[in-house]
């Protein structure tokens, strides 16, 4: 699904440039849930922002569903980022104007789908999430897990190859976090190819897969004994 | 493009962020009402002047005698210089090819009678050129002629208001009515347009006036139209070689500031054109300079509404939006937002100029029917429109550019 070849990036800061990630060589297959690890500044979101197309590769190959992602203009980024990517982000990243539906029904809009099937589509996946109730509420009366799920929601209404989830527990207390695993998991287990990115353990125990990165180098892969959520959750 | 579907992403975008919306479009609303409304009433100052100087001929030249103030010629100063019928004649021997006609006017008030009703009014003696003059518009009858002027008739041309007060709506024309002692005939009945009071007149040929006064030859004051085709130069030369012979034949100290005056109505009219011109321009630039700062606040707030927005432009984008999609709804959310608000301060301002147009802005601030040619405010309104989508392609294309990333970043 995901394969990545000697991948380089640098950031320029004035006359100095840090080099972020020092040949990257990592691949992902269908239906995987690996967790990134890495303290700070080991280069584990810079990794997830060129996978999920939000910035390019310096040096090195990517390639997705056998697509080679090269050459990306802005255009042919966001399109390929409306095909192939849902994103779940730390700070939710809803759009606070917009109600629950509306949000998840956003990328369908981008993706040119009528009015009527993207608000039936919304409310599937608002239920499978459990939030169907909650579909004409806006972000601001949600709680921080409830936005997750919705933002969760929203990622998978465009029906993508790899979810991205950049530290999708991160602004959330244990409980919390463990029913957003538990659903992640359950999403997983439908076939869905999933990488999150997390710095906590307890976390990256309930995926399949772990990477560990420091100083922009993968020093560890390893397949591991799944944690199932639902177990911390009534 | 312009799909139903993106029309309403726009409009859920612009009802959810009213305050938003209202900001960007007062800025509108009140640079184009603003321009509507001074440009109207600067159309109206000059509808102003055109009144003023419309109701009188302009090829005029108006002769008043008065006292000298310098001794000349072996006569003493503060001498009343007096015109009498043969400075007419030698007026017309000497420029004869450039004077159109020449009248003179006599000022007199007169208690008219007509039956029971009796009034005081204006009596003028004058000579058939008057008409031209003043411009006068007969009503009915005729005006006073040549052959009135020899036979020193009494014949009396009396304005419409003078009708309509001492006749009370009967036809005064045939009638008989006495003026200061003597019985005159009403030939004609006149108006105006310089209002009620030129109405209020009684026109009788100065031949008449002078029998009535013990058969003298004095003249009140001399009015005279030069041949247009001098033009303004030509007129300008006429009126000093005139001053200079009349002073020459009337005994006057030529560098005397008094004794003799000519009012010339062409001079006068070039200068007050000139004037309404000039602030026409003043206003139509300050109306200039409204649209500019209307331009400019839009752009401030195009560049505020982005900012504000680059959040959420960033997840748009992080959700598949292109480029393209990022800045034509942009665009098109500050084109309606203008279009719609920029006709509503347009029809604003010409409701107000509306409003306020009438009797009282007319006597106390001079302004006369302020409009303001629909072309021109739809022009203008257009105008703004394209040049807020301008101002606003800047920072959409800025917004587009965006990337999700950086928009993204938490805090």
């Amino acid at each position: 699904m995901i394969k990545i070849e000697n991948l380089h990036k640098s950031y320029k800061m004035g006359n100095n440039s840090l080099h972020v990630l020092k040949g990257i060589n990592f691949s992902v297959e269908e239906g995987e849930l690996v967790a990134i690890m890495g303290s700070s500044g080991s280069g584990k979101s810079t990794l997830l922002n060129i996978l999920g197309m939000l910035d390019l590769l310096d040096e090195g190959s990517y390639t997705l569903d056998n697509v080679p992602i090269d050459n990306l203009t802005e255009t042919k980024a966001a399109n390929y980022r409306n095909k192939f990517l849902g994103f779940v982000f730390q700070s939710f990243n809803l759009i606070n104007y917009k109600n629950a539906m509306e949000n998840v029904a956003l990328p369908l809009y981008y993706q040119r789908v009528g009015r009527k099937e993207r608000q039936e589509k919304a409310l599937k996946y608002l239920d499978q999430v459990g939030l169907k109730e909650w579909a004409t509420h806006l972000p601001s009366e949600l709680s921080g897990g409830q936005k997750q799920r919705v933002a969760i929601a929203r990622a998978m209404a465009a029906e993508p190859k790899v979810l991205l989830a950049d530290e999708p527990t991160g602004a959330l207390d244990s409980k919390t976090s463990y029913e957003v695993m538990d659903l992640i998991q359950k999403i997983n287990d439908d076939g869905n190819t999933i990488l999150i990115v997390t710095h906590e353990p307890d976390i990256a125990e309930m995926c399949k897969r772990v990477v560990h990165l420091k100083d922009g180098v993968i020093i560890e892969d390893k397949k591991v004994e799944q944690v199932r959520a639902a177990q911390y959750v009534q | 493009m312009f799909s139903r579907d993106t029309w309403k992403e726009i409009f859920e975008t612009i009802q959810k962020n009213k305050l938003r919306t209202f900001l960007t479009g007062f800025t509108v609303a009140l640079g184009i009402f603003i321009f509507v409304t001074l440009f109207g009433m600067g159309n109206g100052l000059n509808n102003t002047f055109m009144k003023f100087f419309g109701d009188d001929a302009t090829n005029i030249f108006r002769i008043y005698p008065s006292t000298t103030t310098l001794p000349y010629a072996g006569y003493k100063a503060k001498r009343q210089i007096v015109f009498e019928n043969d400075d007419l004649d030698d007026i017309l021997n000497e420029f004869g090819p450039m004077v159109d006609y020449i009248t003179p006017r006599i000022q007199r008030s007169s208690v008219v009678t007509y039956k029971d009703k009796s009034d005081n009014y204006g009596n003028i003696g004058v000579g058939p050129g008057m008409q031209f003059a003043e411009k006068t518009i007969m009503m009915k009858g005729r005006y006073i002629n040549a052959s009135d002027i020899r036979s020193k008739a009494k014949y009396a041309v009396i304005g419409r208001m003078v009708e309509k007060d001492i006749f009370k709506g009967d036809d005064a024309l045939g009638k008989f009515i006495d003026i200061s002692g003597s019985v005159f005939k009403v030939i004609g009945v006149f108006q105006d347009d310089g209002g009620d009071n030129e109405e209020r007149n009684i026109f009788i040929p100065f031949t008449t006036r002078q029998l009535l006064e013990g058969d003298n030859d004095k003249i009140g004051q001399i009015t005279l139209a030069f041949n247009e085709a001098i033009g303004y130069d030509g007129a300008m030369r006429f009126q000093r070689q005139l001053d200079e012979f009349i002073r020459n034949k009337k005994q006057v100290n030529p560098k005397d500031p008094r004794g003799i005056f000519i009012q010339n109505v062409a001079d006068q009219l070039k200068q007050n054109q000139q004037f309404a011109g000039v602030l026409k321009i003043i206003i139509s630039a300050i109306a200039f300079v409204v649209i500019i700062s209307g331009i400019i606040g839009i752009s401030n707030i195009m560049v505020f509404v982005v900012k504000e927005r680059t959040k959420e432009i960033g997840i748009r984008k992080a959700m598949g939006a292109t480029p393209k999609i990022i800045i034509s709804t942009i665009l098109l959310e500050s084109i309606f937002i203008t279009t719609l608000f920029g006709f509503i301060g347009m029809f604003l301002g010409i409701f107000v100029l509306n409003l306020i147009a009438g009797k009282t802005l007319e006597d106390n601030y001079f302004i006369t029917n302020p409009t303001i040619n629909s072309g021109t405010a739809v022009f203008v309104t257009i105008l703004l429109i394209i040049c807020g989508t301008m101002a606003a392609f800047i920072p959409a294309r800025k917004a587009a550019r965006i990337k999700p990333i950086v928009a993204l970043r938490d805090e």
